[in-house]
């Protein structure tokens, strides 16, 4: 049944997309797709934006990053290709919409930026880029990134254990929690400052994990993906990857990471509490109430025919983890 | 200028001809380009999701084209608009049938078991599923001759119009994942539209109660 759907060899060599087809598509979708009310009469999707052929999605510089390539975290999976991993972003301080990120953080100067370490530990710190760059070797880690909304990614990241940063702190004995920011500017990030661009999610975006958690060497910040320096919409300039878990839990454009004895608060699990939990660990056997976590469509290099739905594994696959919840019901703690 | 807006305006044979052709080519257009990009992954990062929002937003704004028609019929000195009214419709329905047959075939990928699933334990699966059920009600009832035989009762059956860009609207806006969006303009827009039909609205809600009376069927002879 399922036979003619499946992809024919001429299209699935079709990957190669630049970005003015991008660009063309984009258009397309404005013109013909009728808008609506919405954008009409919001000012900066407005409908002056169909005539204008120059939509800017360029990308600023990318730094190449030196690094190196353990053997155990490279993969034999299909990688997502850059123009996806570069353009189908969650990031709502850019808007709400996946290829929005793309557009309007393409200008987001990175620099100057300091990322802070402190709460309960022995030595805070603030670091600047530069100081990051110095710090930690970077490593390539092929991961698999799962969206709560059920679709993958397989990512060639760029970082360091966010262990090794952690450490240099000193924790105290009495910290259990790490809390993490993102950057709140309404002048960087036109999502900070408008709701119909952002959402009205209340920023900066917060996320957390347990100190094992972050502890994991499973666990890095990542400053690059695809041997360059992270594109802003992928969360430049350092980010958070936990690979075994819902990619909300990923927080891009870190300035601040905090030790604490309590439980932080994380900014979907205030949105939504029966939607998102705070350990959201992938599993396929706990739903979420809007999206079956049993499967999930792998996003890699083929069109609308490709036969790309899996099973969702427990942990993403990364089962190294499992010891970290051997007392944990994971369906009360989802 | 002046004279265009006062005096009624016919549209003859060939104009209504050329205005339906324009809103086939427009539709079916659209519907044709954004599926053959798909297919050659030319529809952003995610063809799938790309194509569910095209044929999603496709609809729905059919919908609202569709409910603007009559008022606009009335206010414009041009009724000849309404004969227009039918077939932006239908293609409200086709769209909203691409919607589902994307969902199912590249979204679910054929897997009957996930399909009934969802639309049972998804709240706003089910709702867009009732949308598209009523939308099949009335695309299977709008040829001249089953409009002849329900006679008035045509009407009342074609209300059910209302109910389904509610719930269309819901659909959409609970498909989001934040409330601070584009739906909020779609239900403003809905809520002025249905303004302009208060007593219409209230008249329907008495005879939605006929329509499956004994007495009802039993005129039908
Ligand atoms: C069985 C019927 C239907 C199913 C299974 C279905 C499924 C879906 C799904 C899965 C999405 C979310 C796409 C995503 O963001 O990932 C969606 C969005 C949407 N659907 Fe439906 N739908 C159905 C019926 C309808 C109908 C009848 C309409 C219109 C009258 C409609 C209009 C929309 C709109 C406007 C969106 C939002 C698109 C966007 O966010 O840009 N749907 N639908």
């Amino acid at each position: 049944m399922a036979r003619i759907f499946r992809p024919s060899q001429q299209f699935t060599d079709n990957q190669v997309t630049d970005e003015s087809v991008y660009n063309q598509r984009r258009q397309l979708i404005k013109t013909l797709g009728f808008v609506g009310a919405g954008a009409l009469l919001m000012p900066s999707a407005g409908a002056v934006d169909w005539f204008s052929s120059s939509k800017k999605t360029d990308m600023p510089q990318l730094r190449p990053l030196k690094h190196t390539k353990p053997a155990e975290y490279q993969s034999s999976e299909t990688l997502t290709p850059f123009d996806k991993v570069t353009t189908h972003n969650n990031f709502y301080e850019f808007g709400t919409d996946k290829s929005d990120p793309a557009k309007r953080a393409s200008g987001f100067a990175v620099s100057p930026w300091t990322l802070t370490v402190d709460g309960l530990v022995e030595q805070p710190f603030t670091l600047g880029l530069e100081d990051l760059d110095k710090k930690f070797s970077l490593q390539e880690r092929i991961y698999r990134l799962r969206c709560v909304e059920a679709w993958s990614m397989v990512i060639p990241w760029l970082g360091f254990e966010l262990g090794s940063l952690l450490e240099q702190a000193q924790p105290l004995s009495a910290a259990r929690f790490v809390a993490f920011e993102t950057l709140y500017d309404p002048q960087r990030m036109p999502g900070q400052a408008n709701r119909f661009i952002g959402g009205g999610i209340d920023y900066p975006y917060v996320e957390g994990l347990t100190l094992q958690e972050a502890m994991h060497p499973l666990t890095i910040l990542a400053t690059g993906l695809y041997g360059k320096s992270l594109p802003p919409q992928n969360g430049a300039p350092v980010r958070l990857v936990v690979p075994w878990k819902y990619g909300f839990k990923s927080i891009k454009s870190i300035v601040r990471i905090r030790l604490t004895d309590k439980q932080p608060p994380t900014t979907w699990n205030r949105l939504a509490p029966q939607e998102y939990g705070f350990y959201a660990n992938v599993n396929p056997d706990v739903d979420h109430p809007r999206w079956s976590q049993a499967s999930e469509r792998r996003i890699t290099d083929g069109g609308l025919l490709a036969r790309n739905r899996i099973p969702t594994r427990l942990f993403n696959g990364y089962e190294e983890v499992a010891p970290l919840y051997k007392n944990l019901d994971l369906r009360k703690n989802y | 200028m002046n004279r265009l807006f006062v005096r009624p305006i016919r549209l003859s044979r060939w104009q209504v001809v050329t205005l339906k052709t324009a809103i086939h080519v427009l539709c079916l257009g659209y519907l044709i380009t954004v599926f053959s990009l798909a297919i050659l992954d030319r529809l952003g990062a995610d063809p799938v999701e790309s194509l569910l929002h095209a044929t999603g937003l496709g609809s729905i704004n059919l919908l609202m084209v569709t409910l603007c028609i009559s008022p606009l019929a009335q206010r414009l000195p041009c009724g000849d608009l309404i004969r227009c009214r039918r077939l932006v419709g239908l293609y409200c329905f086709s769209y909203a049938l691409a919607h589902f047959a994307a969902y199912l075939l590249f979204e679910l990928q054929l897997d009957w078991t996930l399909l009934t699933s969802e639309i049972i334990e998804r709240p706003y699966i089910t709702v867009g599923f009732t949308a598209l059920m009523l939308l099949l009600v009335l695309a299977a009832t709008s040829p001249n001759a089953i409009q002849r035989r329900l006679r008035h009762r045509w009407q009342t059956v074609h209300n059910f119009v209302y109910l389904c860009a509610a719930l269309g609207l819901l659909h959409y806006t609970w498909s989001l994942k934040t409330l601070w969006g584009n739906p909020l303009f779609y239900w403003a827009g809905f809520v002025l539209l249905m303004s302009q039909r208060k007593s219409k609205l209230a008249a329907w809600s008495k005879s939605v109660g006929t329509l499956f009376s004994p007495r009802a069927s039993s005129e039908k002879s």
